[in-house]
């Protein structure tokens, strides 16, 4: 019962701040948590590990050993071609093994210019999120949203084309609705949902 | 209490205590078959009295049952690249669409107990299930435009799960085709150079000869059974009667007149586990009566009912001859049309020449040829050819045996379309298929579309 209080608190304290907040990056308040972290602070701290393994990955094996080394290709069909799978790709399966092993949060790729239409912004967060982050280059966008019976602190952050290995790979895709994308271009976002 | 009452007491007395012992009578008596809510599909009616298999000990709700579901089928699932997993659905982003299918759990799409509605590849939905989510399809292909619904996965296009020989880019890399690829062979076992590279004597393999027989002194020898083994591959590898008839030495060294079926797991880890999963073993697994062609649903011949399924059923014992396994073990129960068909198809008369040396190994097109596939398998660091003994792994849909299979001799035109033909299946493939599957030259002229495009 003290639990379900607490938590009823922060889902109140979180309503209350999010929607004073405005749910932009200079507004959103610190939601507080009994725990000392808030959502925020906890999408947060996912994002700073996702992209940073994002671009590693990146940077560091795929860009090295295709571009520059080309001692092995990289493919979207990495299993039929013995490639390395893209970016995306590990993204994506690197957050299905995560739903896979937890529920405390999911995470996801979206684009208003998806190669796969079902990546395209799907919920009113998804898209008012993605126009937010599109519109203001480098911002975060933060809001609640509920799907299916649960409310989600739903997080979403600039996904960037950090090497020239993103924007070309993109543009040259048959199933790409944009193919003018330049290094330096928010591409999509990466969502972070957390139930609260 | 009125009389009238005390009569419809009585009558509710007796009516339930007789539905108590009935009740009692079928689960003691072996009748459990009074509990089904309704008759099995293909793929579970051999198992469908081991409730637990299925539904955990105590009934216990789906997400248990979806667990006993993955502990059978999840290997091929993971290994054909499932198009739609379970993962993909837990995001809460796609909440809308798991009120209208909840495509997180097995039981959603293949509701158990249902026959009625249950279609070949064990689906209980209406066929026309994919439009649930891809309704828009023809916004971003406006080829799909005239297409229904109810013909995604019913015309060689595509499957919920395994898309390996129908995803587009595998469409456009392998085209059309040739009908039939020159010199094409199916890929040959290899356990014997396998275990010779693996071991740490490999001299100890030497070939055997009927002398060679290794045997306790009180073994009363039998000609006719040491001439089988000795033309066999185990004969041939340095595999003594010793290693079958006393090979369970973690029990004990006693000589076992008839070795269990444990025994031939020693070395054929991989076959077994492959059989006790697939419709020849699965009864077996689960701890009941092996199956027998008496209780199959499939047409089996008469005088094979008897028999009750086991390693050697197909492989005689001592002989093991594979090509008897291959084939004749199959004619000797099976009885459907297709099955009959077999010995006037092409697939049969280049099994004839391989078999007479006129053709090379791997030529010839066997029963198990593409119903138990050659796979490659990772062993200790080496590649491994296995026969895959679990016939589900490449039955249904069909179309998941164009790569392990079919594709090794035919171009994907023909592969896909031959599939697709169910007159032509039941024919044994005599013949060629009616019509042509549209989707390879649909994916082409995309692909030409876009090119064009780009310059």
């Amino acid at each position: 019962m003290k639990h379900l209080k607490t938590k009823l608190a922060v889902i109140g304290l979180a309503g209350i701040s999010l929607t004073l907040a405005g749910c932009n990056e200079e507004k959103a308040a610190v939601i507080p948590s009994p725990s000392g972290v808030s959502p925020q602070k906890m999408a947060d701290a996912l994002f700073t590990v996702m992209e940073a393994d994002r671009a590693t990955y990146t940077s560091k094996v795929l860009k090295r050993l295709v571009k520059e080394e080309k001692l092995i290709k990289a493919s979207e069909h990495w299993k039929d071609d013995k490639a390395l799978p893209l970016p995306a790709q590990m993204f994506r399966m690197a957050s299905e093994r995560a739903a896979e092993n937890s529920s405390d949060f999911s995470y996801s790729l979206i684009s208003a210019w998806p190669i796969n239409k079902q990546n395209e912004p799907k919920t009113a967060a998804e898209k008012e999120g993605v126009k937010f982050i599109e519109d203001n280059p480098g911002k975060r966008f933060y809001k609640e949203e509920t799907l299916g019976g649960t409310t989600y602190f739903t997080a979403i952050y600039p996904d960037v084309a950090v090497s020239s290995a993103c924007s070309s790979c993109h543009n040259d895709h048959k199933d790409s609705p944009k193919t003018d994308f330049k290094v330096g271009d928010t591409m999509g976002g990466i969502v972070i949902r957390i139930p609260l | 209490m009125k009389s009238s009452n005390k009569k419809w007491w009585g009558m509710w007395l007796c009516s339930t205590l007789l539905l108590a012992g009935y009740y009692t009578y079928a689960m003691t008596q072996g009748e459990e078959g009074v509990f089904l809510p309704g008759p099995s599909s293909h793929g579970h009616y051999q198992i469908e009295l081991s409730c637990d298999s299925c539904h955990g000990e105590a009934f216990d709700g789906p997400e248990v049952m979806q667990k006993t579901c993955v502990s059978c089928h999840s290997a091929e699932l993971e290994r054909v690249e499932d198009s739609h997993p379970r993962r993909k659905f837990t995001d809460p982003r796609n909440a809308d669409r798991l009120e209208r299918l909840d495509a997180r759990f097995c039981v959603t799409c293949h509701n158990e107990h249902r026959l009625e509605i249950t279609d070949n590849t064990g689906v209980t939905l209406p066929s026309d299930f994919c439009i649930l989510c891809h309704q828009d399809i023809a916004e971003d292909r406006a080829s799909h435009r005239d297409i229904e619904f109810d013909s995604c996965s019913s015309s060689g296009c595509h499957n919920y799960h395994d898309n390996k020989a129908l995803y587009e880019d595998f469409l456009v890399k392998h085209g059309k085709g040739e009908k039939t690829i020159k010199q094409g062979l199916l890929p040959q076992r290899n356990l014997a150079s396998f275990i010779r590279s693996i071991s740490d004597n490999p001299e100890s393999l030497k070939p055997l000869m009927t002398d060679d027989a290794n045997m306790p002194a009180a073994v009363t020898q039998d000609e006719m059974v040491l001439s089988d083994w000795s033309t066999s591959a185990h004969a041939r590898n340095g595999v003594n009667c010793n290693a079958c008839h006393m090979g369970n030495h973690a029990v004990d060294e006693r000589w076992e007149t008839a070795p269990a079926q444990a025994v031939c797991k020693q070395c054929h880890t991989k076959e077994q586990e492959g059989f006790l999963a697939g419709r020849h073993g699965m009864r077996s697994a689960q701890n009941m009566a092996p199956m027998s062609p008496a209780i199959a649903r499939l047409p089996m011949k008469q005088r094979s009912h008897e028999k009750s399924l086991s390693c050697h059923s197909c492989h005689e014992s001592h002989s093991y001859n594979t090509q008897t396994a291959a084939v004749e073990a199959c004619l000797s129960c099976h009885n459907d049309k297709h099955t009959l068909a077999y010995k006037k198809s092409p697939h049969y008369q280049l099994w004839q020449q391989e078999l007479a040396g006129t053709l090379p190994n791997g030529s010839g097109v066997s029963c198990s040829s593409c119903h138990l596939p050659r796979e490659t398998i990772r062993d200790r660091g080496r590649d491994r050819i296995v026969v895959q003994h679990n016939q589900n792994d490449y039955l249904r849909p069909n179309e998941k045996m164009a790569r392990p299979v079919c594709m090794k001799c035919h171009g994907l035109e023909f592969t896909l379309s031959s599939l697709a033909d169910g007159a032509l299946i039941e024919k044994n493939f005599t013949g060629k298929p009616v019509e042509t599957i549209a989707s390879i030259e649909m994916a082409l002229k995309r692909e030409r579309t876009e090119k064009k495009k780009s310059n």
